[in-house]
């Protein structure tokens, strides 16, 4: 098996979408010319040019307004947000526009279009630069939210968005970008990963760590350190998309388990925590052992200083410490 | 560029003018005004008669279905608003006339005009209005969210300018896919200060994308007036010109000039991939929505009135096509009667429409579940428990 970077496997994957589908464009600030703030899209306008894949000016409310009007034609707009948390200045395109047309339309349009980009706090670029929102799209029927933490999850997940027909926010992380992986080689066949389906990225039977995004590398190292200090054999599920979500995944996991513990870059409050524990009190109650924890992003604004702001979002020390409230 | 109150036909506006400006200045409506200056246009002289019997049909469906649907509302057979177009209907009327099959339409809230001058039958719309099960959204979208795209036309949206990057975004995907065609974008003049409307004249000027911006002004922005709510010198239009952008003033009561200077502007689009944008002097009878409250209060009756007796769009193209003798009397008391009798029923089959099951809550949400696809089975879309 090959490996590559994260960046570069939502590049391939783009790449590939825009051979497979001549109605995929490619669009965003700094996202053709630039070759992409992260570099992301590096190498797509000299391959591609000036129709499939071309620089916006900085009007979020502009261009993404845009990609929803030319998706109900059939074009397939994959937009670039620079940062997902200048999702608020097109809050009214992302929500009014893309989340409501097929519905106020009574299905008669239907909005095919991906907005892509990083959503992560952790780079110290302070409170209005580190907007986790997959909690408040994946509030809003009619969207649909992805948060790969994987090379070949970004790539497999991607190609699934690019071709469904409603409208999907696919939140990557900056620090995810460089990291690398095994990703299957592209003579080996088209590489799709549905979205909703939640991968068990480490088998174990005596707590479920459910994680998505970053949070899923953060869980993996403490799992490992509580096998190897305390003998504790934690199993991480990555949920892959927060909506459609893999309720069964969810809640096979905690029949198995007993316990869980949710790692979660959102906030608490009205986080995607929030619904998971609401759907495993519900449906798996009698299956737990000990009450469902949580470690998310502490509840305030992102901090600037460099000094806290690795304490304020989740990490392998406070995930241990969370654990062992639950499980001795 | 367009010229800035060149000729007669422009009075409307410059009227409308001095009334926002000096709100408690006398009238002085200039009401000899007679609109056959734009008729020799080639586009206006290749007209049929038939052809401008149509669009004055248009214009009696139009306001007989509004009037019908004021009735039901003042009855409570709706919820919400009922943002009425009556006053205003030679706009849709005129522009939409110009559509071909590769152009596009998109409006704002105050849309039952524009969707059945676009070819919406007049049951779904009515339908939709009551929240019926038969309406053209299944209830789902309302007075303000009318869509028709069989017809081109692409809503209906509520949110003031919201619809004016779709309208960018409809034009982009006309030209991205080779096609020559434009998408004409209507807004009122309350919404020409929302930041998205600029964002959008910058790129589609920048990008050279066909889209017709159209400024239905009416005056108010709900009860505030241009002078209150809008710094500029002259037209609202000219703000075009900090887009690079060309720009002109129309008088709406005037269906000649209205698509004589639309088809300049669509064809600008088509042919050369240039937007323009287009302020067209028009009223509003009612208030900003049936519930404004305020509707007669900050303007005087005695200006809705002179609008009614000496500036009503469809009396006017009625006067005007039976001076060429291309309609009688006659005819028109029969298309209009037609018009009315389409709305009655049009209300009666809304009445008489079932309303939707609240199981239907759950259609119309996500393309891949409604169509019962891989990526509409897998996982789970919707969590009410």
């Amino acid at each position: 098996m090959r490996t590559m970077l994260f960046r570069h496997a939502i590049r391939e994957a783009m790449d590939e979408e825009l051979e497979h589908d001549e109605n995929v464009v490619i669009f965003g600030e700094e996202v053709a010319q630039y070759n992409g703030a992260y570099k992301v899209t590096e190498g797509l306008w000299n391959k591609w040019g000036d129709k499939r894949i071309f620089d916006t000016p900085i009007s979020e409310a502009g261009f993404i307004g845009m990609g929803v009007g030319a998706s109900m034609l059939g074009v397939r707009p994959v937009m670039e947000l620079m940062f997902w948390s200048f999702h608020s200045v097109a809050f009214d395109q992302l929500v009014n526009n893309a989340a409501n047309m097929r519905y106020m339309s009574g299905g008669l349009a239907n909005c095919p279009i991906v907005l892509r980009g990083p959503a992560n706090g952790g780079t110290g670029v302070g409170a209005t630069h580190s907007h986790c929102p997959e909690n408040i799209f994946a509030s809003m029927p009619g969207l649909k939210v992805v948060t790969p933490s994987t090379p070949a999850d970004a790539k497999g997940l991607l190609k699934a968005a690019i071709r469904d027909n409603d409208p999907v926010y696919f939140m990557e992380n900056t620090l995810l970008y460089g990291i690398e992986g095994e990703v299957p080689p592209a003579e080996d066949g088209d590489f799709v990963i549905p979205l909703g389906v939640a991968d068990i990225k480490r088998e174990g039977t005596d707590l479920t760590l459910i994680a998505h995004g970053r949070c899923v590398h953060f869980a993996l190292e403490a799992a490992e350190k509580l096998q190897a200090e305390k003998g504790i054999n934690a199993e991480v599920l990555d949920l892959r998309s927060i909506r459609p979500l893999d309720q069964d995944a969810i809640l096979k996991s905690i029949k198995k388990t007993n316990r869980c513990v949710i790692v979660d870059e959102s906030k608490p409050f009205c986080g995607v925590s929030s619904q998971i524990i609401t759907i495993i009190q519900e449906h798996a109650f009698d299956y737990l052992d000990a009450p469902i924890k949580r470690v998310c992003t502490l509840d305030a604004p992102a901090t600037y200083s460099k000094y806290v702001e690795h304490d304020q979002l989740p990490n392998v020390a406070r995930i241990l410490d969370t654990v062992a409230t639950i499980i001795d | 560029m367009a010229v800035y109150a060149c000729c007669a036909l422009y009075r409307l506006l410059d009227w409308q003018y001095a009334l926002t400006a000096q709100a408690t200045k006398q009238l002085t409506m200039d009401t000899s005004i007679t609109p056959t200056d734009y008729a020799a246009a080639p586009i206006n002289a290749a007209l049929s008669a038939e052809e401008k019997i149509e669009m004055y049909r248009e214009m009696c469906r139009i306001r007989r279905f509004e009037q019908t649907a004021l009735k039901y509302y003042n009855k409570g057979e709706m919820a919400g608003f009922l943002h009425l177009y009556i006053g205003q209907e030679s706009v849709a009327t005129g522009t939409i006339s110009l559509c071909g099959e590769n152009d596009h339409v998109i409006t704002a809230y105050r849309c039952h005009g524009h969707a059945l001058a676009c070819g919406m039958e007049m049951n779904p719309s009515m339908a939709e209005l009551f929240g019926k099960a038969t309406g053209a959204s299944k209830g789902k979208g309302g007075s303000m969210h009318l869509f028709a795209p069989e017809h081109n036309f692409w809503g209906g949206h509520g949110i003031v300018g919201g619809q004016t990057p779709l309208g960018l975004g409809l034009a982009f995907g006309v030209k991205y896919q080779g096609l020559k065609g434009c998408c004409l974008c209507y807004l009122g003049d309350g919404a020409i200060n929302q930041g998205a409307f600029h964002e959008s004249l910058n790129m589609a000027s920048l990008m050279e994308i066909p889209v017709v911006y159209i400024i239905e002004n009416n005056g108010y922005s709900m009860g505030t007036s241009q002078a209150r709510s809008s710094a500029h010198d002259g037209p609202l239009a000219k703000r075009a010109e900090g887009y690079g952008m060309e720009w002109d003033t129309v008088n709406g009561e005037d269906v000649y000039e209205v698509r004589a200077k639309t088809y300049e502007a669509m064809e600008r689009a088509r042919n050369e991939n240039k937007p323009t944008l287009l302020e067209i002097a028009t009223y509003r009878y009612y208030g900003h929505s049936v519930a404004d409250a305020n509707a007669k209060k900050y303007r005087t009756p005695e200006e809705i009135e002179k609008y009614k007796t000496y500036h009503d769009p469809i009396r006017l193209w009625r006067r005007q096509l039976i001076s060429e003798g291309v309609l009688s009397d006659e005819t028109a008391d029969a298309i209009d009667k037609e018009a009315k009798l389409e709305a009655n029923a049009a209300g009666k089959f809304a009445v008489e429409s079932p309303v939707p099951t609240v199981e239907s809550l759950f259609e119309d949400v996500y393309w891949e579940v409604d169509n019962d696809t891989a990526a509409g089975n897998t996982g789970r879309h919707f969590f009410n428990d």
